[in-house]
């Protein structure tokens, strides 16, 4: 846990959900392959879906992610996951 | 279909109102709440409607089709097995974007359907405007706009079920894919069509060759047996992987939240800036240093409100019971009834009843965080801290809801998807400290700790969550290795809660709890009455009536009825051991003698086990004396020890789950096993920390 914390925005190659600043909006590239990876679709993070980072919960984790007018919480750990480009 | 019998199954994504439908269509009430997931598994209620009758069953809510968690499988079984004759599709029309997910694997599978656009009244105030027309084409259903909490629109929705059922004609409609898998679809679809030659039509075959190239594991193992289709299956989904970088099945979602977007684009007129619900608020309900500060607060105020608010009610209680009772005394002549009624049925019934006002303010603070949409936050924000107990922050919605009672509790783990981590959740949520164990914590703390009796029972409800959650690091780090699993909650918007909705959950357990007092309990004081007062004829160890003489004899007048007041006490006594419920409480007792509790407590101990509710009740009967209530606070203080008092709330809080949440525990957690674990588990650890606590008293000063 933690190395990956500031990936900062500068570094475009291989940003994830999870690198957002709150307030900041991401467009979907990637998702796992992992079972998780069609959960995630279903709920509209799919490749071009726009998402922005609502705010992060007093402890750091989990997050709340704004897609298609509502809103998603998930934790870092599967923020990572989703792939995205900074827009 | 079966006559003029139709099934009619609503459908939609979780908390789009489907329960609320179903509650203002049947006339049910069953539960709702403004979170994810409220429903756990599918009911079905019976209506008539006209001269149809409808089996209108109510789902647990899904995201999609190819769903894992048992839930979401009950709903999506249930789609694809049971082929309900109408779906009912109720979506959010504030947020038509992701309910119509859904649809679009509906719209494949070409089920007669209604689509219900709900929360219209939310999405009025959010300035939508929606093109019904435009989507009844494009859907390929009719549209009804509604508001299920008022009823509104919800006229004609039986009405158009029953009109689909019976409609000879489907209007089709497609959901188009990219090139490349629309290809592979129709190769596919191919297969299919060879395999299956006459019994599916191309539109099915169309949807088996989807569902196939979307990997979906139980279509996939239910055309195992056509090898040459699962292999081409399989290179399709390589083929596409290795030239798109994606997978089938993400391009397919894709491929639908494109159709959606195409398809609100001409029938929806939404504003530029839509509040996704409630910013504003969670500004400060879920900020970085208040968040935390807040949710304890109002857990804090909640206990306090129960407590001090309950408290006037149950005085106009009591006083009605020692009323009655009063009545009942001298009307009745003395007799073996009179005893019966007074000192078994009243003083049962009445010392629990007394209780009644604090148990429905629990439930009105426990709706009250549930309808507005709180108590998803309230996982958001403790998500974390549970994290480090190896539990999920969905595990704290059940645990919550364990504070009115155990039983819904165990059933709400049903949304958590991983296996180990529910089974967690379900074994620990018995310690929390449900309503019916309220009246015994405070019958205790009133008797034992005067002032402080509110800090006493907060402290107890402490106890119980710490229990809960130390039981589950022990559980996940022993038996039960829980890989961590994703958390992933849709947040509710707020909502106003209708009034109608909290009166009818504190009414709806209000009379739950008057008619365990009304049953359980009445059966059980008159149980434990006869108990106690047969044999009739009991062998004393002393001749009493000769003592009685001899006591008549002192000179004194102050000593003598001194002497003969004592000599009645002692015969009382004697007699109420020499019972029969004396002696099974007298047998069993030395399990209890190293923590101090006599017989009488064993006894109410073992009554608990049936109902916590009856613990108080049996404590009522035993020492029934026929006076005004507060007389059961007295004897009870005078009893045992302020420790020993400690100790017992202690254990009555952590022992033994009552028999309804062991059938709960068996049915969620899987087994008679877990239910036997939970016993075994909680009366060793109710039973040391009463013992460490006794031990630990007595050597201090
Ligand atoms: N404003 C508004 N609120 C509604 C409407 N319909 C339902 N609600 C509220 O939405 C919340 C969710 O309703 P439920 O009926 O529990 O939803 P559900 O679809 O059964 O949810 P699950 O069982 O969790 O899948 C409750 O708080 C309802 O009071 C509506 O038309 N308008
Ligand atoms: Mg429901």
């Amino acid at each position: 846990m933690g190395y990956s914390e500031d990936s900062g925005t500068g570094n475009e190659r291989g940003m994830t959900l999870a690198d957002l600043r709150p307030g900041q909006k991401g467009q979907v590239l990637r998702l796992p392959d992992e079972a998780i990876g069609n959960s995630l679709a279903a709920l509209g993070l799919v490749r071009g879906a726009v998402v922005a980072l609502g705010r992060k919960a007093p402890l750091g984790d989990p997050r709340i992610y704004s897609l298609l007018g509502y809103q998603l919480s998930l934790r870092e750990a599967e923020a990572r996951l989703v792939g995205i480009e900074i827009c | 279909m079966d006559g003029k019998i139709i099934t009619v199954a609503l459908v939609g994504n979780p908390n789009c109102g489907k329960t609320t439908v179903l509650n203002q269509l049947a006339h049910a009430h069953e539960a709702v709440g403004n979170y994810p997931r409220v429903t756990v598994a599918p009911r079905e209620y019976k209506i008539s409607h006209g001269d149809w009758t409808i089996r209108l069953v109510d789902l647990p809510g899904i995201y999609s089709l190819s769903s894992k968690s048992p839930e979401e499988r009950a709903g999506r079984d249930f789609i694809l097995f049971k082929r309900p004759d109408v779906i009912v599709n109720i979506l959010d029309a504030g947020n038509l974007d992701r309910s119509l997910f859904l649809t679009t694997q509906l719209i494949e599978m070409e089920l007669p359907r209604v689509h219900v656009l709900n929360m219209a009244d939310e999405a009025r105030r959010k300035g939508i405007v929606i093109d019904r027309a435009a989507l009844v084409s494009m859907l390929g259903g009719p549209v009804v706009e509604t508001v299920a909490t008022s009823g509104e629109g919800l006229a004609t929705v039986l009405d158009l079920a029953i009109q689909q059922a019976g409609a000879a004609h489907q209007h089709h409609v497609s959901v188009g894919y990219d090139i490349h898998l629309e290809q592979a679809i129709e190769r596919v679809g191919t297969i299919v069509k060879d395999l299956h030659p006459a019994e599916l039509t191309p539109r099915q075959c169309r949807w088996l060759a989807i569902k196939l190239l979307e990997g979906d594991e139980e279509i996939l193992t239910r055309e195992g047996e056509h090898s040459e289709l699962i292999e081409q299956v399989n290179e399709e989904r390589r083929q596409f992987s290795r030239h798109h970088g994606e997978k089938c099945e993400h391009a397919m979602a894709a491929g639908r939240y494109g159709f959606i977007r195409g398809l609100l684009m001409e029938a929806r007129t939404i504003p530029d800036s839509v509040d996704a619900g409630g910013v504003a608020i969670d500004d400060v309900l879920l900020h970085r240093l208040a968040g935390l500060p807040i949710l304890l607060g109002l857990m804090w105020l909640m206990f306090e409100a129960t407590f001090q608010l309950g408290g006037v009610p149950a005085d106009w209680i009591k006083s009605g019971v020692d009323l009655v009772s009063g009545a009942l005394r001298s009307l009745l002549p003395e007799s073996m009834v009179r005893d019966l009624v007074l000192d078994g049925v009243l003083a049962g019934i009445g010392g629990t009843i007394v209780f009644l006002p604090n148990v429905v303010i629990l439930f009105f603070f426990l709706a009250l965080f549930s309808e507005t949409g709180y108590l998803a936050r309230a996982a958001f924000l403790l998500d974390r801290v549970m994290h480090l107990f190896g539990l999920h922050g969905k595990a704290l919605i059940p645990l919550i809801m364990g504070y009115g009672c155990n039983v819904p509790a165990i059933m709400a783990t049903r949304t958590i998807e991983s296996e180990r981590s529910r089974v967690i959740t379900a074994m620990v949520t018995p310690f929390m400290c449900c309503s019916a164990r309220l009246p015994l914590l405070m019958l205790f703390a009133g008797a034992f700790f005067g002032a402080q009796a509110g800090t006493m029972v907060f402290i107890m409800y402490m106890l119980s969550i710490v229990t809960a959650l130390g039981s589950a690091v022990l559980l996940s780090k022993t038996i039960l290795r829980a890989k961590s699993e994703p958390f992933v909650m849709e947040l509710p918007p707020y909502r106003l809660p209708t009034l109608h909705a909290v009166l009818f959950h504190m009414w709806e357990n209000a009379t739950g709890f008057l008619q365990k007092v009304g049953s359980v309990i009445l059966v059980g004081s008159i149980v434990i009455w006869f108990l106690q007062a047969f044999p009739r004829d009991v062998d004393y160890s002393r001749d009493y009536d000769a003592a009685r003489v001899e006591a008549g004899q002192i000179q004194d007048e102050a000593e003598r009825a001194d002497a003969i007041g004592k000599l009645a006490l002692a015969e009382n006594g004697e007699k109420l051991e020499k019972s029969y419920l004396g002696r099974v409480g007298i047998a069993v007792s030395p399990l209890f003698r190293p923590l101090g509790f006599g017989w009488k407590d064993t006894v109410a101990i073992m009554t608990g086990v049936v109902a916590k509710e009856a613990v108080v009740a049996s404590y009522a009967v035993l020492y029934a004396e026929g006076k005004e209530s507060e007389g059961l606070q007295r004897a009870i203080a005078a009893s045992m020890p302020p420790l020993q008092a400690f100790a017992f709330m202690v254990f009555v809080l952590l022992y033994l789950p009552c028999l309804s949440t062991m059938g709960a525990l068996r049915r969620e957690a899987g087994g008679w096993a877990w239910a036997g674990l939970s016993v075994v588990y909680s009366l060793g650890l109710a039973w040391g920390l009463a013992f460490i606590i006794v031990a630990a008293g007595g050597v201090l000063p």
